[in-house]
């Protein structure tokens, strides 16, 4: 681990520059995918990438340059590239930064069991064919898919600063999908893929619940042919914690990430229905809302010690009791808004620069267990794992659809509904959270799906949660 | 990045290296990607972010007794590096093949083709053109991204295929915000930048913005007349694109257009839409190493090809036309239609005309039912007249309603629209496309 951390080291200490300060960040990526469809396997996906960013600051202008090119030259023409850049945009450049602290700080970090070997690619190979062979056979089933993806990451820190931070983390990803088709609708359930990801390692395929899962998964494809469309109207929503991470990250996460509030994004991502003189006033949401920044959950998808501006991460209240606290902004969008933030400047890899990410973005386990959830509902609906996103720029009128529904009526759960659909406005819809589930309905989840940035970043993200029960939300069904 | 003489023949090095290197019966495929990009983002007109990525990498595919792996290597351009690098990923393969069982769905093409398309045209620098936004954005508060450099693409095979792509191009993506709120996006993108095209581009997008300074009109949900230009139909044309005509997904059930593929539903007669690669800006070769042919997707509403790479030719008995590891679409082009586009808003009439879409997503996939957002200038029509900015609202309605039985009309002229996706690495793909006039819309929210 880190064995080029002594070579890096030294390139860097040999580095030579005009600026006022100068970091890179050196990061090496390892991965495999592999995947068995209708009982056959896939070819293996494997990748080693490694490079490295440069970032200078020359009279209080930043400006990068990522390269492949990890040798003493390689390094050094990137640093000059990334200083002339500077120097060049001067006249235009949007900040100074001649004021804004950098960190110093030296520390290491580990995802949980990252050390411990993972399974090898025969005994992943023989679990994945193991399950994808326990799909029952029934000519409607028309394809399932079992597959485990990792991803290992080191990366580096050094700053002129002094800086000198290091990561090495190990990601997982389960999953399993089973389509059903009757010659007219087609219906998928699955279980993990973008909805379950973890740090760690062959403890994150049990926890996913991957192993023995295929029957099930596929009775549950079949039922959602069999089921009846999701009646159209007001309903209360109680939704499981793979949607729930769907609903935190879209309409809690994006509009509280201050790059947006700050307009940086306003021509891809898009900006916020958040203003920064919310922060501090504005009821977000429920008295039972309780929002967190949490990277100190070691399973957790983006759970890590600093992020890659170089400052320490710990855990912080985004929205208590409803109150809107504090937004997503790393270090530089603290100092450009004058707001407390959070540790998220991340970037996706060495070619791309940090920029305010979610991270960890939690939501606090109240005291309810889904039982009482259940009978706290008269006329209402379960909505488990999300296949269908939508929201607009501001991250207000949303729509998400669900692959599984389940009716509730007079407490109970009843039929089960296909094509589970809701839409709301954020900025109403989190007043409506009416029960919280407690910690015995919590799952930890995460994505390594989340898009955002010019240049565009996909980066992961964790998203713990309970179950949680809406009031009165706008639920409907499909056309099949 | 490296010269294009000398980037071609670094992979050429490593080309050579491995036909040397393999032993019978081994074979392989190896593509190739590389960029040097500059990179600069705007907010409120100056330069919020600037840097610059050089990045080049192989995706190496060994194959031996029916056995198959891929593995992406990341290159330094330092040759030394690169060979060593290239010889560990070989024997990390020849270990991994042993591991696995025959693949029943291998299928390689052993033709020994050969392609080369370089375009050199020079690119401005990257100082002038941040100078020429600035001074062009002066007052205005612009947001947006430049993306310039060169991009390689190449393929080899121990078959003896060879394939180089390269090109120079630019592109400036967009929006030109009003203090309201509102904005209008536009994009300035190609191989060659003109200062007097860039005016021109900048000046169309300032007279839009001039509109949106009037008063915001809200629409309760319902149903809408409405015009979408050619960059909302390309959001459209993107979620159909999601799989819709995939061979591997219409024969598992999961593409959005299996119902058109089954023959149970079909678009209006004035819907035909190509894959073109030919005069596209991507590379006429894919990843695995097949020629890209051109195919018509939808002829006239109806089902035509599908894209179909290797995997799905031998698991479906197809025959493989170049697709794409994902069989998505790279260089779409959608016939156009009869109206003229100094028409368009005499025969909306009276609704919407809604220049960008975002976000959209299915709310029932196999029904090919979308729901998304406007998004950027989109106006509320009365008699042929732009009447006032609309306030972003949410649609949800079927593809074969809107470009089937409520599509009017498409215009006589097309719109380029090149990719500014950047995920990873900058896109290749466009598309040409017509703008759309539909009798209704359905608003939800």
């Amino acid at each position: 681990m880190f064995d080029f951390h002594p070579q890096l080291k030294q390139r860097f200490a040999a580095l030579r520059t005009g600026a006022e300060f100068f970091s890179l960040r050196y990061v090496r990526e390892s991965g495999q995918y592999l995947s068995v469809r209708k009982n056959v396997a896939e070819p293996p996906s494997l990748s080693r990438d490694e490079g490295a960013m440069l970032t200078v600051r020359v009279n209080g202008v930043e400006a990068y340059a990522a390269t492949n090119d990890l040798s003493q030259q390689g390094l050094q023409a990137a640093l000059e590239r990334a200083e002339q850049q500077a120097r060049r945009i001067k006249p235009h450049a949007l900040l100074d930064l001649r004021d804004q602290p950098v960190s110093s700080d030296r520390a290491d970090y580990f995802s949980p069991n990252v050390e411990q070997p993972f399974p090898s690619l025969s005994e992943c190979f023989e679990l994945l064919g193991a399950e994808s062979a326990s799909v029952p056979k029934d000519e409607r089933l028309v394809n399932w898919e079992v597959s485990i993806g990792i991803t290992h990451v080191e990366q580096i820190y050094l700053s002129s600063a002094g800086a000198e931070l290091r990561q090495a983390q190990r990601f997982v990803y389960p999953g399993l999908d089973v389509t059903a088709y009757d010659g007219n609708d087609s219906q998928t359930r699955s279980l993990g893929r973008e909805n379950f990801g973890q740090q760690g390692g062959a403890d994150v395929i049990s926890r996913c619940g991957l192993i023995g899962a295929g029957p099930q998964v596929a009775d549950q494809a079949l039922q959602l042919l069999l089921a009846p469309n999701t009646p159209q109207g007001p309903r209360d929503l109680l939704l499981m914690p793979d949607q729930m991470m769907l609903q935190i990250h879209e309409s809690i996460g994006h509009p509280l990430e201050l790059d947006r509030i700050l307009g940086d994004e306003r021509n891809y991502a898009g900006t916020s229905f958040v203003k920064t003189s919310d922060f501090g006033s504005l009821q977000y949401g429920s008295k039972l809302l309780n929002v967190t920044f949490d990277p100190g959950i070691p399973e957790e998808l983006a759970s890590y010690g600093h992020d890659d501006d170089g400052s320490a991460a710990s855990k912080q209240f985004l929205i208590r009791e409803g109150l809107l606290l504090r937004p997503l902004g790393g270090a530089l969008s603290q100092f450009r808004a004058g707001l407390d933030g959070v540790a998220n400047s991340r970037a996706s890899s060495w070619n791309r620069a940090p920029i305010d990410r979610m991270a960890n973005l939690n939501i606090e386990p109240g005291d309810q267990p889904l039982e009482q959830l259940i009978q706290g509902i008269e006329n209402g609906i379960l909505m488990s794992t999300n296949r269908s996103w939508s929201i607009d720029d501001a991250r207000n009128k949303f729509q998400f659809g669900c692959e599984w529904g389940q009716l509730i009526e007079n407490g109970e759960l009843k039929g089960v509904v296909k094509n589970p659909n809701y839409r709301g406005i954020s900025a109403h819809f989190w007043k409506s959270l009416r029960a919280v589930g407690n910690a015995g309905t919590t799952r930890v989840l995460g994505t390594p799906n989340c898009g955002k940035g010019e240049p565009n970043q996909v980066i992961r993200v964790g998203h713990a949660s309970p179950a949680c029960v809406f009031s009165h939300v706008d639920v409907f069904g499909g056309d099949a | 990045m490296a010269s294009v003489k000398s980037q071609s023949d670094a992979f050429k090095v490593l080309v050579n290296w491995l036909r040397d290197s393999i032993r019978e019966p081994e074979q392989f495929t190896v593509s190739y990607a590389g960029e040097s990009s500059a990179f600069v983002r705007f907010n409120h007109a100056k330069v919020r972010q600037a840097g610059q990525v050089q990045q080049a990498g192989i995706s190496l595919k060994l194959i031996d007794d029916g056995r198959h792996a891929d593995l992406q290597i990341t290159l330094s351009g330092e040759p030394e590096t690169d060979l060593q690098r290239l010889a560990e990923g070989l024997q990390q393969l020849r270990e991994t093949l042993p591991l696995l069982p025959q693949d029943p769905y291998l299928l390689l093409n052993h033709s020994g083709w050969q392609s080369k398309d370089v375009q050199t045209h020079p690119l401005p620098d990257t100082e002038a053109v941040v100078a020429e936004i600035a001074q062009a954005a002066e007052g205005l508060d612009l947001v947006g991204i430049y993306a310039a450099g060169p991009i390689a693409r190449g393929f080899a095979s121990s078959s003896g295929a060879f394939g180089w792509h390269q090109a120079n191009s630019f592109n400036f993506d967009f929006s030109l915000f009003h203090e309201n709120g509102e904005a209008v996006k536009a994009s300035y993108a190609g191989h060659d930048w003109s200062s007097e095209g860039f005016a021109e581009r900048f000046r169309q997008a300032r007279e839009q913005l001039a509109f949106l300074g009037r008063p915001l009109r809200t629409l309760p949900p319902g149903q809408y007349r409405a015009y979408l230009a050619p960059a909302a139909l390309e959001e459209i044309m993107g979620m159909l694109c999601w799989g819709g005509f995939s061979a591997q997904s219409i024969a598992s059930k999961s593409s959005p257009l299996q119902k058109l593929y089954a023959g149970d539903q079909a678009f209006s007669p004035l819907v035909s839409l190509d894959e073109k690669v030919s005069d596209s800006l991507s590379p006429t070769f894919s990843g695995e190493g097949y020629p890209r042919s051109d195919l018509q997707l939808i002829i006239e509403g109806k089902a035509g090809e599908q894209l179909v790479g290797s995997r799905s030719a031998a698991e479906y008995g197809l025959t493989a036309n170049g697709a794409s590891g994902g069989e998505a679409p790279s260089a779409l082009n959608m016939a156009a239609g009869e109206l003229p586009q100094a028409d368009i808003l005499k025969q909306l009439g009276t609704g919407l005309y809604i220049s960008n879409l975002w976000y959209l997503n299915f709310s029932d996939q196999p029904a090919a039912r979308l729901t998304g957002m406007t998004r950027f200038a989109t106006f509320w029509v009365e008699n042929g007249e732009i009447q006032a900015p609309v306030s972003t609202m949410r649609f949800d309605d079927s593809a074969y309603s809107l470009l089937g039985s409520q599509l009017e009309a498409l215009t006589a002229e097309r719109e380029l629209l090149l990719s500014a996706s950047t995920y990873g690495q900058r896109n290749t793909s466009s598309a040409l496309l017509p703008g759309a006039l539909v009798s209704r819309l359905t608003l939800t929210l």
